[in-house]
């Protein structure tokens, strides 16, 4: 058997503060962006990006605490990650600063906003997150 | 500067066999920008996580696609295996890299014929389908379903293949060698066929990695990318190498998953000639604590699954990223200065599934 690089994990937290120059630094080492996804935690969301080079992935990690949470596009530096942020937007409620391609909430036809962190929405519709 | 028209392309026309819709705007009969819409039917299929218990979630995470199944499947193990810190049994691994194998070649085959009907060849699409058909009886034959077969769960397999089944597979498989070559020969050669995809929706290397595609659409402009080179399952043993082609174009696009598709028939053949005996699962205990991102690499290109325990019965997240999710840009790219008339070729030749997006 040789190296199973899928087994190695490599998940490191930063701060939002340091998420433009983290990504530009690992776009110029050569890395493409994966995926990008947000998880609902008690205060507010995870937002997990993954980076790919070689077969090796690099993960980074932001914990954002906060109802409404917000947090600079990627876009700008992978153009590819208007698909993900359009997505944690519409599902977690997260609002991305300088998206390249912004939907306005339309990229999923949903029946409520932001279900899958009903604290993130603001209106009358509240009550009835949680379903998708 | 010609007058500018948009015209709405899909979410239903005849040649998406699922909902995407395209704003195109055109000047004359050319595409100077294409907006791309999705979202139309999409299940929330991951929040389901929070009200299945972890094994039995992998049901819920093969139907996440009727086409690549399987590879879902094996992907969610493989992601809670992660967690869990689990080593599957070397036959388990064999079995799973064969009906992986399978459900790509069944998957390229349904494409091949869906391109063949983009172009209005209809028996080239029916022949396309004919062959594919033998796949899924092997499917049947030796898991019991067409379309999803609940065969893999966390920690092995939960069927076994005897060596007849085994013998089965490789040798119907090998008998369709001449057909296929015969079928794919036609999308190779025929000259109406190079007329539609020769040249048309190219994309070069550097455009693939600035748009981070994946898949055949990455593999057909150059880049050697496969998740199957990061030794997983029984590919290191089975001497895989990735199908790379240069021309970027939609014609290099059919040519690497024809190659796959014998590719795959190789690979099967030799991971049943070289089956290892021994247990095909092991007993798991304890549940998943902690996170794990986990890919496989799926008919249409890489797959994510990301799964995050808290040391419950139930996930706090399973995260599926499709391989059409990131085909998307490469996509709008690609349709940017094209031929209206050329729009629904270049469309299938990302093999979109929007089914597998819309998760």
């Amino acid at each position: 058997m040789g190296e199973r690089k899928d087994l190695i994990q490599d998940i490191k937290a930063i701060e939002a503060a340091d998420l433009l120059s983290t990504v530009m630094d690992i776009k110029s080492d050569g890395y493409r962006l994966g995926q990008a996804c947000a998880t609902k935690t008690e205060g507010g969301v995870d937002i997990l990006y993954t980076f790919e080079k070689d077969e090796t992935l690099k993960n980074f990690k932001i914990s954002l605490e906060d109802k409404a949470p917000e947090l600079q596009s990627i876009s700008g530096i992978y153009w590819a990650a208007f698909i993900y942020e359009n997505e944690m937007h519409d599902l977690f409620g997260v609002t991305f600063k300088n998206l390249a391609l912004d939907y306005g909430g339309h990229f999923f036809k949903i029946a409520s906003e932001t279900p899958w962190n009903p604290a993130a929405k603001s209106g009358a519709d509240t009550e009835k997150g949680g379903e998708a | 500067m010609a007058k500018r028209t948009v015209i709405p392309f899909g979410p239903q026309h005849p040649v998406l066999p699922e909902p995407i819709h395209l704003d195109l705007v055109i000047e004359d009969e050319t595409v100077v920008e294409a907006i791309p819409s999705i979202g139309f039917i999409h299940r929330g299929l991951e929040k389901l996580v929070e009200k299945n218990e972890w094994p039995e979630m992998v049901y819920v995470i093969e139907r996440v696609c009727g086409i690549c199944s399987f590879g879902h499947g094996w992907g969610y193990c493989k992601s809670v295996e992660g967690n869990l810190g689990l080593s599957v049994p070397p036959r388990a691994e064999y079995l799973r890299t064969i009906w992986h194998e399978l459900g790509r070649i069944h998957s390229h085959l349904l494409w091949l014929g869906l391109l063949a009907d983009s172009f209005g060849f209809e028996s080239l699409f029916m022949h396309s389908w004919r062959l594919r058909e033998t796949v899924l009886d092997l499917f049947e034959e030796t898991t019991g379903g067409r379309v999803i077969f609940s065969v893999c769960k966390v920690g092995g397999v939960r069927k076994d293949v005897t060596d007849e089944q085994l013998a089965e597979i490789s040798g119907v498989l090998k008998g369709m060698i001449p057909e296929l070559t015969e079928l794919t020969n036609v999308f190779l050669e025929d000259m109406s066929v190079k007329n539609r995809l020769e040249g048309v929706g190219t994309l070069s290397a550097d455009e693939i990695k600035e748009l981070c595609a994946v898949g055949p659409v990455a593999r057909a402009s150059g880049i050697a990318s496969d998740v199957r080179l990061d030794g997983h399952g029984a590919y290191p043993e089975l001497g895989f190498e990735p199908c790379v082609e240069e021309a970027g174009d939609c014609m290099a696009r059919c040519k690497v998953r024809v190659r796959e598709i014998f590719q795959s028939i190789g690979l099967i053949a030799k991971a049943a000639e070289q089956m290892p005996g021994g247990d095909i699962d092991v007993k798991v205990k304890g549940n998943p604590e902690g996170e794990f991102v986990g890919r496989m690499e799926q008919p249409r290109g890489e797959a994510y699954y990301y799964s995050k325990g808290n040391g419950s019965k139930f996930l706090e997240r399973i995260r599926v990223r499709t391989p059409t999710n990131a085909n998307i840009p490469a996509l709008v790219k690609m349709l940017q200065g094209c031929d209206l008339a050329d729009v629904p070729v270049m469309v299938l030749t990302i093999d979109p599934c929007i089914s597998c997006t819309e998760r």
